[in-house]
């Protein structure tokens, strides 16, 4: 058995099991279902852990699996690049993935979707493993639009519900927006490069260097129109402003999934392109700025957003997107392992958030509203603690996952000379700030505080607790995952830092211009181990800002009670957070309403009065009117036809027989 | 002496006759055979006269085939005639006008 055979095991097995359970899952029951797609996934996490090892012992291989097209010059194939990256990447995506499964044995138990919901999982954890393990263009977009397929086919997943079906669609026409740019950007490559498989493009790369190309009558680099191109796809894809509207939307579907795509593996696909595309990016500080710019706006805005929510899930959401943002503004500055490492803790602490956020829904008994919870701690005690550790290591607090990589973006940041940077560093500043403070008061608001949910009449639609029920802890199926992630919440940053980022080990998967670059050189010489870095985050800025944020989360969430009218600013600035900052509106506004009247026009102008009347109902009337005056030359009088027939010969003759 | 011209104008002579049959005729469709009968054999005397006076027999040799397929043609028109006349009980040429569109 070759090499090839073994990780083509880590996508194939979800997809078999996928196909299996999808096609037969209804007659075989939910035992079925649930153990052949865990089975699958499982299979593919042993793989993705085998090829980790592989690679931390300096395994490194670009294979062939199938050739899929050979057009002329160009070969299209299905292929697997294997190095730490895509290692990494399956190994997050796979263990994340088995805790969802896990999870939603206990969590969709009375859902008549079930073996459904488990096929969607497992075709999602195929694409993804697909993406992430590429060796070319096309087969990224293959995994992309397969994710982004699982995605829109998930959150309309109770497909009765119309917000669902409308979230379902919105986030597949906003990904289509940035889709472009990604089927742009490969065809501008496959143009300039003849080629779409990474190591030929990465090996030509820096030869095509000064290459420009027109564009809207300038001339600029073909690497910054090719980046940016791609890195409105990653826009779309994980969720950067202005692309961001359909993420809180999604929040519309099942919570694992929320979890496993839109938190954890899904949304982090564009980080993961960008990390993966290093030796092309790293040819274009145009397209480096733009992407700190985009990502610096995108955490601090999404993270005032958070503050405001609250819809359990969309407050967790919002926090993705901030999160995103920093990922974002770690691509930006040339941190490509940070952003890559900040994704791996975070996919761990954002997995557990979500999760254990579900395992609270199913206690209050599908009532998302912060404002009907309280006191939780008292009823959910695993939930809790777990998600106690979901939000120490989100607001970054020193030793946990989320502080190491959060930390080091920042210090990134701090330390770039891209333009923009400057901008960026005290964005992601204040972000910490608004992190901590959301995070603060989603936690008192749920756990501590009055017991709110007695006093609520808020019963809406068979949702909500009833006067006699309490909260309650979930089966151990729920709470068995909430606890094997938190475990690398607490501990993932603090163990891998020094390897992931100051080893050796994204070496050959990311390739960084430290000439041009000298930030994450200039953190190195700072850096001092683990511990040591701890020690040193409770006297730095963010820990301060952070320690504010909790401070005043606790203090809106002990105030909220007093219900005092908030002052003229406050509620003004309130506005504008919970309009979305007019996003949304915008795109109904100007863009969709645009398009609808453009096609109003279009249909009733060009396809009702000038296709229908002129050209199509036109022709047929032509041809009635033409045939009404030729009729009355068929008389059916034998003699009429004979008179005509002789006139006809008389003018043959004359015009024929010239004498 | 009886020269080419008085030939060709018994010919046209005739074909008028018959062109002017045609028209003329609203009672019944067998003289309306006849008047084309009659076109025919002007245009026979035309060739007959031109066949004589330019010495060339082919003419008269064409004559022979005209007059063989008019006989066809009369026989047939005749058939058809009479099974008209056994559906609509009448040859009256005002009325055969079912060929109207």
């Amino acid at each position: 058995m070759q090499m090839i055979h073994i990780f083509s095991a880590a996508p194939f097995a979800p997809l078999l099991a996928s196909i299996f359970v999808g096609l037969f899952g209804k007659y075989f029951g939910k035992g079925f279902s649930h153990t052949t797609t865990i089975l699958g996934v499982g299979v593919a996490f042993i793989v993705a852990c085998y090829t980790l090892y592989l690679t931390i012992s300096g395994y490194t291989a670009n294979l062939v699996l199938y050739e899929w097209l050979r057009s002329g010059s160009y070969t299209f194939e299905v292929g697997f690049m294997i190095d730490n990256l895509t290692a990494l990447m399956m190994v997050v995506v796979t263990f994340v993935s088995l805790m969802v499964h896990i999870y939603t044995v206990g969590y969709m138990k009375d859902d008549p979707g079930y073996s459904r919901f488990f096929s969607y999982i497992s075709l999602f954890t195929f694409a993804m493993l697909m993406l992430v393990m590429s060796n070319n263009f096309l087969q990224l977009f293959f995994g992309w639009e397969g994710v982004g397929l699982v995605s829109y086919l998930l959150i309309g997943f109770w497909y009765k519900k119309p917000t669902a079906i409308h979230a379902n669609l919105k986030a597949f026409l906003v990904n289509r927006v940035g889709d472009i740019g990604l089927a742009l950007g490969i065809a501008l490559i496959l143009f300039w490069f003849g080629s779409l498989d990474y190591d030929l493009i990465f090996n030509r790369a820096a030869s095509l260097g000064g290459e420009h190309m027109m564009f809207g009558g300038t001339s600029v680099s073909i690497f910054s129109v090719i980046c940016i191109l791609l890195f409105i796809g990653a826009m779309g894809k994980s969720a950067q402003i202005p692309l961001h509207v359909w993420l809180p939307d999604s929040m519309e579907g099942p919570t694992p999934i929320s979890a496993l795509i839109h938190a954890a593996t899904m949304v982090t696909a564009g980080i993961f392109m960008v990390a993966r595309l290093s030796p092309l990016y790293e040819l274009s500080d145009t397209a480096l700025s733009f992407i700190t710019i985009i990502g610096a706006i995108t955490a601090l805005s999404m993270g005032l957003m958070g503050i405001i929510q609250n819809d359990i899930k969309r407050v967790i959401a919002y926090s993705t997107l901030s999160q995103l943002g920093y990922m974002t503004v770690a691509l930006g500055v040339s941190a490509y392992s940070v952003a890559i490492f900040h994704l791996m803790t975070h996919a761990f602490f954002k997995a557990l958030l979500f999760l254990a956020a579900g395992s609270v829904i199913i206690g209050m008994h599908h009532d998302q509203d912060i404002r009907n919870m309280g006191n939780l701690k008292k009823y959910m005690p695993v939930t809790w603690i777990t998600f106690l550790i979901g939000s120490v290591a989100l607001i970054g607090t020193p030793f946990f996952s989320g502080f190491y990589s959060k930390e080091i973006i920042i210090e990134a940041a701090k330390f770039s000379s891209i333009y923009g940077s400057s901008v960026a560093y005290w964005m992601l500043l204040i972000g910490v700030f608004c992190t901590a403070l959301y995070s603060s008061r989603l936690y008192f608001l749920v756990f501590h505080g009055q017991e709110k949910w007695r006093l609520s009449n808020t019963v809406k639609h068979g949702h909500g607790l009833n006067k006699s029920q309490y909260p309650h802890e979930s089966q151990s199926l729920i709470t068995t995952p909430l606890v094997l992630l938190a475990i690398p919440s607490v501990v993932i940053g603090f163990i891998t830092i020094e390897p992931l980022l100051f080893g050796d080990f994204f070496n050959r998967a990311i390739v960084i211009n430290h000439d041009l670059h000298q930030n994450l050189g200039e953190i190195q010489h700072h850096f001092s181990g683990a511990f040591a870095m701890g020690l040193h985050g409770f006297l730095t800025l963010p820990f301060a800002l952070m320690i504010l944020g909790l401070i005043v989360g606790w203090w809106m969430t002990s105030k909220a009670t007093t219900k005092k009218t908030p002052n003229k600013f406050i509620s003004s600035l309130k506005g504008i957070l919970e309009q979305g900052y007019g996003f949304d509106r915008f795109y109904e506004h100007f863009l969709a309403k645009g398009i609808r009247q453009s096609g109003e026009y279009l249909w009733s102008r060009i396809d009702v009065n000038f296709i229908d009347r002129i050209m199509v109902n036109g022709t047929a009337h032509l041809v009635g009117r033409a045939s009404k005056i030729l009729k009355g030359l068929q008389s059916g009088y034998i003699y009429h036809y004979a008179f005509i027939m002789i006139i006809g010969l008389f003018l043959i003759m004359t015009f024929f027989i010239k004498l | 002496m009886i020269g080419l011209n008085h030939y060709l104008v018994l010919g046209s002579l005739l074909f008028l006759i018959g062109v002017v049959g045609i028209f003329l005729n609203r009672k019944n469709i067998i003289t309306l055979l006849m008047a084309i009968e009659l076109m025919l054999l002007a245009v026979n005397i035309n060739f007959i006269a031109f066949s004589h006076f330019l010495g060339d027999l082919a003419g008269q040799v064409f004559v022979f085939f005209i007059l063989t397929v008019a006989a066809a043609e009369s026989a047939i028109g005749l058939a058809i005639i009479i099974v008209v006349f056994r559906n609509n009980q009448s040859i009256n040429v005002d009325e055969l006008n079912r060929l109207k569109g």
